[in-house]
């Protein structure tokens, strides 16, 4: 017998309104019905009547999390429809803080994975990890998130050469936490149990619903917008595409992770290479004409058209954010799955281990365990669980 | 002790948080604000998984037209009084959304609001000030 | 390292379509003007022959018609082929790609509430982002909806309270 689980469009495990409408029988979900538009705010009808300088502004307030990627692609639009060239210092910059962003960004979704999956020590944790990288973004350009970096024509602000060493000190930091968090997180066998295996998403499926960044890379499906169509800095550095076949949900946050120490090779080059010089070129006007304009966002590529008739304002400006490809695959990724799965997850948390250093549990003002004690018993844990699952 | 609902509101407050159209960034920072930098867990503020539970709503992103009706209905099911805390600038007064076609905000034209907070996102300090601010009223 | 653009498909496309006309913005920005009638089979060609991913569509409101641009990429090459075609306003239909396609649902239901154009075939063409309580016939990216409607924003919201 057919029901309908309605999933939204407030439930606590979003962070944003939208409807889900689960058909399913008995534990099996057997379609998926998305309704969005809770969120519509029309921007393409607002950049309609705003100036070339104006728009960056707007775009970055499409999406907080990847606040610099949509004004990237903008000015990219608009100087392929000027045909303006963009100073190499300039080029540089906006590179650096697109990388920075992506690692801030696959935190963010590793840490919001494992609250979603119940297991909020990793949400803590990489969260913790993740706020040093807004103070940099604070220290360069004075704000935590909405940074406004690009501008048509380059950079609008320049990274100063005493921040470099803030951003390599980063850099050390963040590499070693990544490593502890890939380690922590693939071997783990609760976070393998829920993730292996689930959501399968086909090559065939991921190039008929057109999806982008991770969620196609995990599917066998290489594409990388950096590598294909190389724009700024990109094609003068040296890094890896990260792509694996199997389409489940662990091989996406494998990219993710695996994905993080690229970003963080491409930073170290850049901050190596970067040249002196003008960070913007000057732009006068805007000729009649059409650009396209397209970035690498962490969740896959960013798409802007702007149709220009010489007038200081757009004629026409589409935006296309990578997550409106990628939400329609849903309805094929999470057919046949339980419940549990697809909502990843409403279940009870699976046993694990709680692991700060500095917990200290006290009874009767004596301490009954110390944060390494409690270590070593969640160690245990893990061990007890990975024979009971076989691991 | 002027009146006894409002003061066992003060003590560990627990919130629900709602995003009409928001771009997220004050959603992030709401949960940001609970991760162990800022940590306000321990002041025994918590998100709570229902409306029904919460002593306050956080509100973020500006009103449009399909989620308006959601966001009332959301409203109404909080057991009163409830405060309403406006967090960032589209709540206060729609940002730079306020000529579109599917925005129907600000907040104040439907809800009480008790406490706004601007900025694009408000920081997390800001946040936290904020919500102080609309306890000491009680 | 970068990889070579090369000018194959686009031979392909002149050799097939005859009414095709070309113009090549930048190495990997393409665009082909084609009538209404041809989109259909040129998108199946460029999906089906060439592996082109189609990217996103645009609807614009101009003096002749509705233009609606198909953006193909060829990720291989790191080409975008855009299909480029006008629908008259008096009868704004044109074939859906929805049906080999499924990367085109959303986009069509969208320009087809934003902007107007009925596309045929499609199998679920209802409203996408707007309220449910949007009236049918007004479309807020035409040119003419900033003048005529601007009342009506205030007053709906009032009825919706």
């Amino acid at each position: 017998m057919k029901r309908i689980v309605p999933i939204g469009p407030y439930h606590p495990l979003q962070e944003e309104p939208e409807f889900f409408k689960l058909i399913v029988e008995g534990e099996k979900v057997i379609d998926l019905e998305i309704n969005i538009g809770y969120n519509h705010r029309g921007h393409e009808f607002l950049a309609q009547k705003m100036t070339y300088d104006q728009i960056p502004f707007l775009v970055e307030r499409i999406c907080g999390i990847c606040s610099d990627s949509h004004p990237y692609a903008y000015v990219m639009a608009v100087e392929d429809a000027a045909g303006i060239t963009v100073p190499p210092r300039g080029q540089y910059i906006r590179t650096i803080i697109g990388e920075l962003e992506r690692i801030h960004s696959h935190y963010l979704w590793v840490g919001l994975a494992g609250h979603f999956i119940g297991y909020n020590t990793v949400w803590m944790w990489v969260w913790r990890y993740r706020e040093p990288l807004l103070d940099i973004f604070e220290l360069i350009m004075g704000n935590r998130n909405h940074y406004a970096i690009n501008r048509v024509g380059g950079a609008r602000r320049d990274i100063l050469p005493e921040h470099y060493g803030k951003i390599e000190e980063y850099l050390d930091l963040v590499e070693e936490k990544t490593h502890m968090f890939t380690k922590a997180v693939l071997d783990d066998p609760v976070i393998l149990a829920r993730l292996e295996n689930v959501g399968v998403l086909s090559k065939e499926d991921a190039i008929a619903y057109g999806v982008l960044g991770p969620t196609a890379r995990g599917s066998g499906y290489a594409i990388d917008v950096r590598k294909d169509d190389p724009y700024d800095a990109y094609d003068k550095v040296d890094w890896d595409l990260i792509a694996f076949d199997e389409g489940d949900i662990l091989a996406k946050a494998k990219v993710r992770l695996l994905e993080c120490f690229e970003s963080i090779k491409i930073v170290r080059q850049c901050l190596k290479d970067i040249p002196d010089g003008p960070i913007a070129a000057r732009v006068d006007e805007i000729p009649s004409g059409e650009g396209i304009g397209r970035h690498e966002a962490p969740r896959g590529e960013v798409f802007h058209y702007v149709r220009s008739d010489g007038s200081n304002m757009p004629v026409r400006h589409k935006i296309r954010a990578p997550s409106y490809m990628n939400i329609p695959s849903n309805a094929v990724a999470v057919r046949g799955y339980s419940i549990a799965d697809a909502a990843l997850v409403l279940a009870a948390v699976d046993p694990c281990y709680c692991c700060t250093e500095r917990t200290v549990v006290i009874e009767n003002g004596k301490k009954k365990f110390t944060g390494n004690d409690l270590l070593t018993l969640s160690r245990q844990k893990t061990e007890v669980l990975r024979r009971r699952y076989r691991r | 002790m002027a009146n006894a609902k409002l003061w066992g509101l003060k003590k560990s407050p627990w919130v629900f948080h709602v995003a009409a159209a928001s771009c997220n960034n004050c959603d992030i920072e709401i949960l940001d604000v609970i991760t162990p930098r800022w940590d306000v867990e321990r002041f025994g503020i918590v998100l709570v998984g229902s409306p029904r539970h919460a002593d306050a709503l956080l509100v973020t992103g500006v009103l449009n037209r399909k989620s308006l009706s959601r966001v009332l209905r959301v409203y109404e099911q909080t057991p009163k009084p409830c405060l309403v805390i406006c967090i960032g600038t589209c709540t206060c007064d729609n940002h730079m959304f306020a000529t579109s076609y599917n925005v129907v905000g600000p907040y104040d034209k439907y809800l009480p609001v008790d406490v706004y907070i601007p900025g694009c996102p408000p920081k997390p300090e800001a946040i936290i000030s904020g919500v102080v601010k609309a306890l000491k009223r009680l | 390292m970068k990889k070579e653009y090369s000018k194959e498909i686009l031979d392909e496309i002149g050799a097939l379509f005859a009414n095709a006309s070309v113009k090549i913005h930048a190495p990997r920005r393409t665009y082909i003007s084609v009538p209404r009638d041809d989109v259909y089979e040129l998108a199946k060609f460029l999906f089906e022959k060439k592996g082109c991913r189609l990217s996103i569509a645009t609807g614009i409101d101009k003096r002749e018609g509705i233009e609606i641009l198909y953006h193909f990429s060829h990720d291989p090459s790191g080409t975008y082929y855009n299909i480029k075609t006008v629908v008259p306003k008096d009868e704004p239909t044109i074939k859906s790609l929805a049906d080999f396609l499924p990367a085109a649902n959303w986009i069509e239901r969208e320009i087809h509430e934003l902007l107007g154009v009925k596309f045929t075939g499609h199998p679920n063409l209802v409203p996408l982002l707007t309220a449910e309580t949007w009236p049918e016939d007004l479309y807020p990216l035409r040119r003419d909806y900033a003048d005529e409607h601007e009342g009506l924003k205030i007053q709906k919201s009032v009825e919706e309270r």
